[in-house]
């Protein structure tokens, strides 16, 4: 895995984009962009995006592997669909967003400090520990995300909404030490792994 | 024709009846028209109005109809009289549509019909039925001109019309720069790969085709005549000259490549592995489906870059300034030979806007499915480099410089057309915009006879058209029809479908020849202009300024007109100083007759006469169509249409102010670069007249405001109406005329 983060990639050619292609989800939607910029003119986010996607969708055929995969641009998407929903190209582009992401994550170059990859990361572990999400767990851990004193006030301030799902049995504070999880975890846990080395047994394709 | 007897109809129907006195009108037309009769009946373009017209006529009560009804525009099926002059006379769109309906409006919107009806009754006493044209003659013989990919098309279909044609090619074999190709642009469905161009079989059926001659190495030296009977000389292969007479001609001269050498930046010439797009044409053909290999070293291509709009789209001195239209497709098309062979080879396109006329969007989705890599950017230059090329660009999208090696650079060059001889640019010493137009080889492509020049007048950039948009194929000489690149820039698939096209407008324009009828816009008019040889002062100024080289000088220097070559517009008769040109059906009088037969009322009365002369190609459409939407104008306008602002003559302004007119408008079509004129300089023409009879005005002591000169257009519904409004206000502002009894 560590060789992988700095791959040499030839300007314009289409290796980085045959890398994509093979390891992001709907990545062969690339090159089917025409630059019309319509998706970045709709996010909403737009103007916090280091790269909107038109500029990552060039990036990418520019062969500027190193610098897409280290941003942060596609973390901030959030999944409104404007764009793939205006896109004339019919682009799923949030998906590809996400996809982008999911690889540098998977190469272990993705931004370390950047919230949503936190949140994911949290929420990822959550659910293959147990085959489903531990809701106290994942709700409090993210409370400790930034820090155990923003975690304590955080807690505190939450608590009196804490007490009120308790009795109204939405929360269950023994979940905290006693969580079962779905029956076939192992299974489960063999096949994330499983998966996992396939993945980056593609990956190492593109690695030389 | 001796005797004059005019028959007046007045239709009482739509409305007419109930916001006019018919009766009155009726005794306007016997009195002061001076009709044998007048007939008013209910419903005028019904069966039992019609007949009633055609039993007078077959009768031999009347020889000149007044039908004061509707506009001319309207019911032409049903008054339809070969064998009489007809007058329109105009009460339902040009007075009760335009007037309000209320009884303070009568008196005003009955004075306006009667003036309509006296108008019809002076104008039709002018007029005799257009006489058959004496110098019509058939010839189904299409002469095409030029044997690429258009002038084979053009030669099929009228042979497949039943029409033989002769084809005309230069070089030593046909199909032009299409049968140099190794594959061309997809024509039918999924549009996502390259197909074979199948010249070869469109030669094998020109060669087999019974119908089709074919001259190779051939020129045509010599062109003269007219439509219907041209005659055209080829100078043949073995030296001698055949000189053949034809109908029709098409022109599909076709294009000459951009000379890339005149671009050093991008290394054409200093390297091999620069190519023009035709360059990796040849590549690909010598590659016969194998790998393409670079010129220089015979290395297989690994990486290829194509730079768009190479020495076009540009205003740098020496480039093309427009768009050719095919390129972008054509370097997809090619980037396609790489990666259908092997998705390997990297494949760049570097374009600024990428255009893929027809089809050619589905191709350019193909093309980046097929992995192409397309790069919003401006190439900058294009360097050898130790292995190859180096190209460096400017990236758009990620505004970056940027240097790529290469093993082959393609380059985007434009379309020079093949247009002969520039005949305008003696006279147009320099464009207003400082553009020049690119230097075609100054060698005739017709040798054309004509007084006006030798080739076809281009339009712009060198190419001969006269419209791209209204009037297609039209040039300005009749019955010569450009066709193929040399009309505009165009890829093989729009050259078939131009070339078909001309070939149909060759046999229509033939057919109409034959009959002495005229060609586009006012298809099927049997007048031509003829001219009182004693009273002509050989000035030549009809000569020069006839739009459609129409007119030709005889051995004693007297206008020669070639009817068969005329369109009709008039533009020689506006322009005659001595007014000796006429029609049968219009002229000097029938226009100025009108003009005069206006009821010119005392100053004391305060009603003011505005004259417009409104072209009937936009203007006065526009009128009818504002009358339709009832969009009224001033009552004391009287409209009179003519056949193109060009047949002006400043006699009938000079003649109005005389006469007492408070107001003069001129209403024509859009002049100019992005002119609308059907006849292309008639506008132009009228307004630079128009710009002289100031002069007329200060003689007079007359303020410059009471003659205005307009650009109207078909769709100014609304506008056209407010300007003689605007010129009702003028006249109320400057005072009535002085010229007034």
């Amino acid at each position: 895995m560590s060789d992988l983060d700095t791959v040499m990639v030839k300007k314009y050619r289409n290796n980085f984009l045959k890398e994509v292609e093979a390891n992001v989800e709907e990545g062969e939607w690339v090159k089917m962009c025409m630059q019309c910029g319509v998706c970045a003119g709709s996010c909403p986010l737009g103007p916090y995006w280091e790269h909107p996607p038109q500029e990552i969708f060039m990036m990418i055929r520019a062969g500027k592997r190193d610098e897409i995969l280290r941003s942060s641009s596609m973390w901030m998407c959030t999944s409104c669909y404007n764009c793939i929903v205006r896109c004339p190209r019919e682009l799923p582009i949030t998906h590809i967003m996400h996809g982008l992401a999911h690889y540098a994550e998977r190469l272990g170059i993705a931004p370390k400090q950047n919230p949503t990859r936190k949140f994911a990361r949290i929420f990822w572990g959550n659910l293959t520990k147990a085959g489903r999400v531990n809701e106290p767990v994942l709700g409090v851990g993210l409370y400790f995300m930034n820090g155990f004193k923003e975690g304590i006030r955080t807690t505190l301030k939450m608590a009196p909404v804490g007490m009120g799902m308790m009795k109204t049995k939405r929360f269950n504070p023994f979940a905290f030490m006693f969580y079962r999880g779905c029956k076939g975890k192992k299974d489960i846990h063999k096949i994330i792994k499983k998966a996992r080395e396939l993945e980056l047994a593609k990956a190492a394709k593109f690695g030389g | 024709m001796a005797e004059v007897k005019i028959g007046a109809y007045v239709c009482k129907g739509c409305g007419l009846g109930e916001r006019l006195d018919t009766q009155a009108l009726a005794a306007i037309a016997t009195r002061e028209g001076k009709a044998v009769f007048a007939k008013e009946h209910d419903v005028l373009c019904s069966q039992s109005g019609v007949e009633m017209i055609r039993k007078d006529i077959e009768a031999g009560e009347v020889n000149r109809v007044v039908l004061a009804a509707c506009s001319r525009r309207a019911k032409t099926d049903a008054f339809h009289f070969d064998t009489v002059a007809v007058s329109r006379c105009n009460l339902r769109e040009g007075v009760i549509w335009t007037q309000p309906d209320a009884d303070e409006a009568r008196e005003l919107t009955q004075e306006m019909g009667e003036d309509y009806v006296r108008m019809s009754c002076a104008e039709v006493k002018q007029m005799t039925p257009p006489r058959p044209n004496e110098q019509a003659e058939r010839n189904r013989h299409v002469l095409v001109v030029g044997g690429g990919i258009s002038g084979l098309t053009a030669a099929v279909e009228a042979s497949r019309a039943g029409y033989p044609a002769t084809i005309v090619e230069k070089g030593d074999a046909l199909g032009g720069w299409a049968a140099k190709l190794w594959r061309r642009v997809p024509t039918r469905a999924p549009y996502a790969d390259p197909r074979e161009t199948g010249v070869a079989e469109l030669i094998a059926e020109v060669e087999a085709d019974p119908n089709l001659t074919v001259y190779l190495n051939a020129t045509v030296t010599r062109t003269s005549g007219a439509p219907g009977r041209f005659a055209a000389d080829i100078a043949t292969e073995s030296g001698k000259t055949v000189t053949e007479n034809f109908g029709a001609i098409v022109q599909a001269s076709g294009f000459t490549p951009y000379d890339a050498n005149r671009l050093p930046e991008f290394g054409y010439g200093k390297s091999p592995d620069v190519v023009d797009q035709l360059g990796l044409e040849k590549l690909a053909r010598q590659a016969d489906g194998g790998p393409i290999k670079r010129p220089s070293d015979g290395k297989e291509v690994q990486s290829v870059l194509f730079i768009q709009c190479a020495g076009q789209r540009s205003q740098a001195e020496g480039h093309l300034s427009y768009c050719s239209g095919h390129c972008c497709n054509t370097s997809i098309k090619q980037a396609m030979y790489f990666k259908d062979r092997n998705p390997d080879v990297d494949t760049l396109v570097l374009y600024t806007d990428l255009r893929t006329p027809g089809k050619g969007e589905d191709l350019y989705r193909s093309g980046q499915r097929k992995g192409v890599i397309f790069t919003k950017g401006v190439a900058r230059e294009v360097k050898l480099g130790p292995d190859g090329l180096q190209v460096q660009f400017r990236d758009l999208i990620l505004d970056q410089e940027v240097s790529v090696d290469e093993d082959l650079v393609v380059l985007a060059t434009g379309m020079v057309a093949n247009s002969g001889v520039d005949i305008e640019a003696s006279l147009q010493k320099e464009a207003p915009n400082g553009e020049q137009a690119p230097a075609s080889q100054e060698v005739s492509v017709l040798n054309l006879d004509y007084r006006q020049g030798p080739d076809l007048p281009h339009l712009v950039h060198g190419f001969q058209d006269s419209h791209f948009i209204c009037f297609p194929y039209e040039t300005r000489r009749t019955g010569i029809y450009a066709t193929g690149p040399v009309r505009r820039p165009m890829d093989i698939a729009q050259a078939i479908e131009d070339a078909t096209g001309a070939a149909l407008k060759a046999i229509q324009a033939l057919e109409n020849a034959a009959q002495g009828r005229a060609a586009h816009p006012r298809s099927g008019d049997l007048s031509f202009p003829s001219f009182h040889r004693d009273g002509c002062t050989q000035c030549k100024r009809c000569t020069v300024e006839c739009p459609f080289g129409a007119i030709d000088e005889d051995e004693q220097r007297y206008p020669l007109f070639n009817e068969a070559r005329c369109r009709r517009c008039g533009t020689c008769m506006g322009a005659c100083p001595v007014r000796v040109i006429y029609f049968d059906n219009y002229s000097i009088d029938t226009v100025g007759q009108q003009i005069k037969a206006v009821d010119m009322p005392e100053e004391s009365q305060e009603k003011p006469r505005i004259l417009v002369l409104a072209c009937e190609n936009d203007a006065y459409p526009a009128l009818d169509m504002a009358a339709m939407n009832r969009v009224g104008y001033s009552a004391y306008a009287r409209v009179i249409p003519v056949r193109c602002l060009g047949s002006v003559n400043s006699i009938w302004v000079t003649d109005a102010l005389n006469g007492g007119y408070d107001g003069i408008m001129l209403m024509g079509c859009q002049k100019g670069d992005n002119y609308q004129c059907h006849f292309v300089k008639g506008s132009e023409l009228a307004h630079d007249r128009m710009s002289k009879v100031y002069d007329t005005l200060e003689q007079l002591q007359l303020e410059k405001d009471r003659v205005e000169t307009h650009e109207v257009a078909i769709t100014d519904i609304q506008r056209a109406p407010r300007l003689i409004e605007a010129m009702a206000e003028t006249v109320k502002r400057v005072g009535p005329s002085p010229f007034k009894f």
